[in-house]
């Protein structure tokens, strides 16, 4: 009886303790507590987010993350990598093992939806494509009809494969790895004819080739790839601050400010979007991060335009045209809303 | 009638003596034997020369980039250039010396153990289970005491191989030993159920869904925004897995003790935890040596699985190297050496349990 | 008789605290209880993080579509079928690897088992020389090996290593002709079926015979030619209904035939060197526990060494052997999840891997596949119960 009673007390208290709520919106606050972003990316693809032979980690992807660090803590280095596979990388956002998932991930709308995940924005416009070894003589995506394809798992290029090659009533057989890197050595020795994945990647995935020469991308692209950094779902003010973080770079490239400029166009410029940009005109826009966030991330971390060419265009082995992602004003696809 | 004068005793036969006898003794006493003989040396002549060849002869062995590679055998240059990050991975190159210190230690405190002369076994014991695992954490963590932070992501190598051996090896023997006593509590049905359905649950899954859980999905079951570090979590799992193992082969030990044990202690007036651990255990565990050696082997050998989950032990930076631009196509050259590694290692505590094994043979066995 | 009354009155109670019973029930009544709370308090906070960050929960993501492909698979699957076939495809296809693995492991372990203890000095050491190297090294690193550094150096397919025109071995695989059954295949069946009932029949009343009256009937010789002869007589009787189908080169790959993938290969090459290595040291110890007088007494009443071996020494040292092989078995299911790293489609690398991260549903795949891996280990677990008590000996 007296077990009874002491056993139910106990359940009780534990129920109790258990039940203390945790708010939506913490992971701002989290973020603030430990002093560092913990950030989900690329285990290793060059240009978006691999380690130098240093350790230290490069790329568009790892650059988003650092803009986060720069908004909330003034240093753009108070950042920690985690690497992750494509399979693993929604269990660690969701779960909060991480607080950003910038790891080159397709914007869907199973993915809002389902999986308890936000998208805050398009860091590049992407499209799946298809690499062949040049000795094949392949010109054409449809003249692939029996190949073996090179792919990785749990991407939404999986499944575009698989609608592609249904759609044209081809066959084929698919080889799928975990990582970017098993795949590229598996197409290298030859157990696959082709290697799908987006195209940013496959030229990534070229360079790591030994002749990066003897393989060739495909003109066709065969599906509409945007990538973009995404966070837990429910909590609007960390969505809104990595979110801003990412415009405040393209906003800066539309303006014209610069890493190198932007201490001179703090002081000197006369264009209100500049004076309100960089925090010289402050408005309350509420983020929870410093009026000047902005200037941080220029100032740190570089404008959209620098980013880009930094890590995948021309100041980089991999040579990528702006193409989509140049300025809306140029023709491309970037453009931010306006910091007032 | 002349005597016959004594002939000398006749040698043996030249084919039962000397190398001669030797191998037809043991290579070639029956025709099936005879077969099987040439059979093995077919086998080793078909293995041997190329790998020697291979490895030794055609090799390279000295340069720095994979250009000074151009002989047919293996490219040992390759593991000569990485060798810093096959040991200590992205361990900054200035703040080695505190890996190197930590196992300096380690083998200071551990080799007098071995010597059967040393007296005050008993306190070193105390210290290397107690103090060094402070002063190593905090020799490799730093932040404190003038030394620079260096964060767990930037572990690896061979030192991460071994501070998850280790660390699984310590904390996986003590929970282990509890699991079972558990598991023996037959006047504690709901205890020992407790335990057998931990046991029966950590034995039945494989390791990797296992490090999967506490890498990934850990977090799903704290409260937001607690967290702790990703190496912290993988070892927890592995030490968690080690010990279900570990407990039943401490289960057999304690199998093995018979009644009169426990009925003396208790009549000597020792208590349970008394005479568990005076009685006992000392008896029990010295049953089990070679199985708790074998369970340690293979926690060694399991410490490879973390690359899965990205950390880079010794395995997953020889992974990360196959993949270097610059070094296309070793990759058997670092998976030959990563085996000569581990084979050293698991080799070396196997022949130790057996010896151990031996020497121990002389106890109570009925 | 008056009663013993004793000097000082009945014992004293031990107070509660040094009551064992008491203390047992407390100690019991607090694990529990500190186990409940943990459990409540991480159910809790998993269903909360659930539902605050909205991710989908529940089991009917199982009946939706899949959408991607797979390259092996048992079962007809493609890519319109569910998530709930992908679980059975993997499922298949780590009892597959699993199952061929754990027939290689042990026809190899005990070839090297006997071997080691081979009275021939050569044979003996080879068989020691392998267990030592094999089982010293982490199975993950074998895997890796096998799969990168050997299957993928074979040539590609239009430098086919090859056996006459019918199998060929690319670093696509191993392609096998595949036969075709006619329309008199029946009765090669109906043979097959007939013929090793005929060799049940015959050892049975074999055997009664021998009880019997002591004669032996070469039982082996006679219902291995029943199953060659009766089979292959209805083959020729009914038209040879059976055509082989080799494999051809077309396009980019073999098609036609039946092809083995590298990456199932790999897998299984790793996994059965590596276990065989440890059957080898089971059937050592089994053998070797066998005692010397066994063997003594087997050669005094006249078995010659092979007899003596199946009559006598190897019943024996099954009993030794099957429980630690079973647990051996039991490993290699295990092990075949780290088919993740080559990407053979097993349980783990499919459903725990492509399906979770199609669907994000991590929790419940992750309970669906430790469970599989449960209920396999618990039922090898029952298996072994009921054969060590089946097996116990029985004195007199």
């Amino acid at each position: 009886m007296k077990v009874r009673t002491l056993l139910s007390a106990i359940c009780v208290s534990a129920l109790a303790l258990a039940a203390v709520p945790a708010h939506a919106g913490a992971t701002f606050e989290a973020v603030k507590k430990k002093g560092f972003v913990q950030c989900g990316v690329n285990s290793g693809l060059p240009g978006f987010s691999a380690p130098d032979e240093k350790g230290v980690w490069k790329g568009i992807d790892v650059d988003v993350c650092r803009a986060v660090a720069a908004a909330v803590f003034g240093d753009a280095n108070k950042v920690k990598y985690t690497p992750l596979t494509a399979k693993e990388r929604f269990t660690a956002l969701q779960s909060g093992e991480i607080d950003i998932l910038s790891r080159n991930t397709t914007w869907t709308v199973t993915r809002d939806g389902g999986l308890g995940i936000s998208f805050t924005g398009i860091t590049y416009y992407d499209g799946q494509g298809f690499l062949v070894k040049k000795k094949l003589g392949v010109k054409s995506a449809l003249k692939l009809s029996g190949a073996t394809v090179c792919v990785q798992s749990g991407t939404t290029t999986e499944l575009n494969l698989a609608d592609y090659f249904g759609l044209h009533k081809m066959k084929f057989k698919p080889v799928v790895y975990d990582t970017a890197d098993e795949t590229v050595k598996s197409f290298e020795a030859g157990r696959c004819d082709v290697l799908t994945s987006d195209q940013s990647q496959l030229y990534a995935l070229r360079s790591k080739l030994a002749k990066p020469d003897s393989a060739v991308v495909l003109p066709e692209i065969i599906s509409k790839e945007p990538l973009g950094p995404a966070v837990r779902q429910g909590d609007v003010e960390w969505f809104n601050i990595v979110r801003w973080s990412l415009f405040a770079m393209i906003d800066a490239e539309d303006l014209g400010v610069t890493s190198t400029n932007v201490d001179q166009m703090k002081s000197s410029s006369k264009n209100p979007d500049v004076k309100r940009l960089l925090g010289v005109d402050v408005i309350k826009h509420g983020l929870g991060v410093p009026d000047d966030f902005a200037y941080k991330i220029i100032r740190l971390v570089g404008n959209y335009s620098e980013v880009f060419e930094r890590n995948v265009g021309a100041g980089s082995a991999l040579k990528i045209a702006r193409g989509q992602n140049a300025l809306w004003t140029k023709g491309g696809l970037q453009y931010a809303p306006p910091f007032r | 009638m002349a005597a016959v004068p004594r002939q000398p005793d006749l040698p043996p036969p030249a084919a039962a003596t000397g190398a001669l006898g030797w191998v037809r003794r043991n290579l070639f006493d029956s025709p099936l034997n005879g077969a099987l003989t040439l059979l093995a040396v077919y086998l080793l002549y078909l293995v041997v020369p190329p790998f020697v060849e291979w490895a030794i002869l055609k090799a390279d062995w000295s340069g720095t980039t994979a250009k000074d590679c151009s002989r047919a055998g293996a490219c040992w240059v390759f593991i000569g250039v990485r060798l810093n990050q096959f040991f200590y991975g992205f361990y900054p190159v200035a703040e080695q010396w505190r890996v190197n210190t930590c196992l300096a230690l380690l083998v200071a405190f551990v080799v007098p153990l071995f010597i059967k002369r040393f007296a005050l076994k008993q306190w070193l014991g105390a210290v290397l289970l107690v103090v060094y695992p402070v002063v190593a954490f905090h020799l490799l963590v730093g932040g404190h005491f003038g030394l620079a932070h260096v964060e767990t992501s930037k572990w690896g190598g061979l030192s991460l191989t071994l501070v998850i051996a280790i660390v699984g090896m310590v904390a996986a023997l003590p929970l282990g030993i509890l699991l079972a006593l558990g598991r023996r509590a037959t006047n504690m049905p709901v205890l020992k159920a407790l335990c057998v359905a931990f046991i029966e649950l950590w034995r039945g899954v494989p390791l990797i869904t296992v490090l999967f859980m506490s890498s990934v999905m850990l977090p799903f079951f704290l409260p937001e925004g607690m967290n702790f570090d990703k190496l912290l979590r993988a070892l927890i799992g592995v030490a968690l897995f080690e010990a279900a193992y570990m407990a039943e082969v401490v289960r057999g030990g304690l199998q093995g003790i018979p009644k009169g044990q426990f009925e003396a202690a208790a009549a000597l007036g020792l208590g349970f935890w008394r005479s568990t651990i005076l009685v006992i255990l000392p008896q029990a565990l010295k049953l089990v040596i070679p199985g708790i050696v074998n369970t340690f082997i293979a926690l060694f050998k399991d410490t490879s699985l973390v690359l899965i989950i990205g950390l880079f032990d010794l395995l997953g930076s020889i992974q990360a190297a196959n993949s270097d631009t610059n070094w296309l196509g070793f990759s058997t050259e670092g998976y030959v050496f990563a085996a000569c590694v581990y084979w050293v290692f698991c080799f070396g505590m196997s022949r130790y349990s057996q010896w151990l094994e031996r020497k121990l043979h002389t106890g109570h066995r009925r | 008789m008056s009663q013993m009354t004793q000097p000082g009155g009945p014992p004293k109670r031990p107070p509660p605290w040094n009551d064992p019973r008491v203390r047992a029930i407390t100690f019991q009544v607090l694990v529990s209880a500190g186990v409940i709370a943990v459990g409540v308090y991480l159910v809790h906070n998993l269903l909360h993080n659930l539902a605050v960050r909205g991710i989908s929960t529940g089991f009917g993501f199982l009946d939706n579509r899949a959408g991607f492909a797979i390259n092996q698979s048992l079962v007809h699957y493609d890519e319109s079928s569910s998530y709930g076939r992908t679980f059975v495809v993997g499922l298949l296809n780590t009892l597959l690897v699993s199952g061929l693995g754990i027939v290689f492991a042990t026809i190899l372990g005990f070839v090297i088992g006997v071997a080691r203890l081979s009275r021939n000095w050569l044979v003996s050491r080879l068989a020691a020389a392998y267990i030592e190297t094999f089982r010293n090294i982490p199975l993950l690193l074998q895997i890796l090996f096998w799969y990168f550094a050997v299957f993928l150096n074979l040539p590609p397919p239009s430098e086919a290593l090859r056996v006459g025109d019918s199998v060929f071995l690319t670093l696509r695989g191993l392609y096998l002709p595949r036969p075709e059954f006619g329309d008199g295949f029946g009765w090669v069946a109906l043979a097959i079926v007939a013929a090793l009932a005929a060799s049940a029949a015959l050892a049975r009343w074999a055997r009664a015979r021998q009880e019997r009256t002591g004669e032996r009937f070469p039982v082996f010789a006679a219902s291995a030619g029943l199953v060659v002869v009766l089979p292959l007589a209805a083959y020729l009787l009914a038209g040879r209904p059976v055509t082989l189908h080799s494999p051809e080169l077309e396009g980019f790959n073999f098609s036609g035939g039946v092809s083995v993938i590298p990456e199932l290969a790999a897998l299984l090459m790793a996994l059965s060197i590596y276990t065989a290595a440890f059957i080898a040291e089971t059937v050592r110890a089994g053998i070797l526990s066998v005692s010397h007088g066994q063997t003594e007494a087997a050669s005094a009443l006249g078995l010659r060494p092979g007899w003596t071996l199946r009559l006598v020494i190897i019943p024996q040292a099954m009993r030794v052997t099957i429980p630690p092989l079973t647990s051996q078995y039991l490993n290699l299911t295990k092990n075949s999840s780290l088919a993740t790293a080559i990407g053979y489609p097993d349980l783990v690398s499919l459903f725990a891997g492509t399906t979770l991260n199609q669907t994000g549903q991590a929790v419940e795949v992750m309970a669906m596949t430790m469970a599989v891996y449960l209920a396999i280990s618990l039922a090898i677990s029952l298996f072994m119960n009921w054969f060590n008590a089946r097996m116990a000996l029985v004195e007199r």
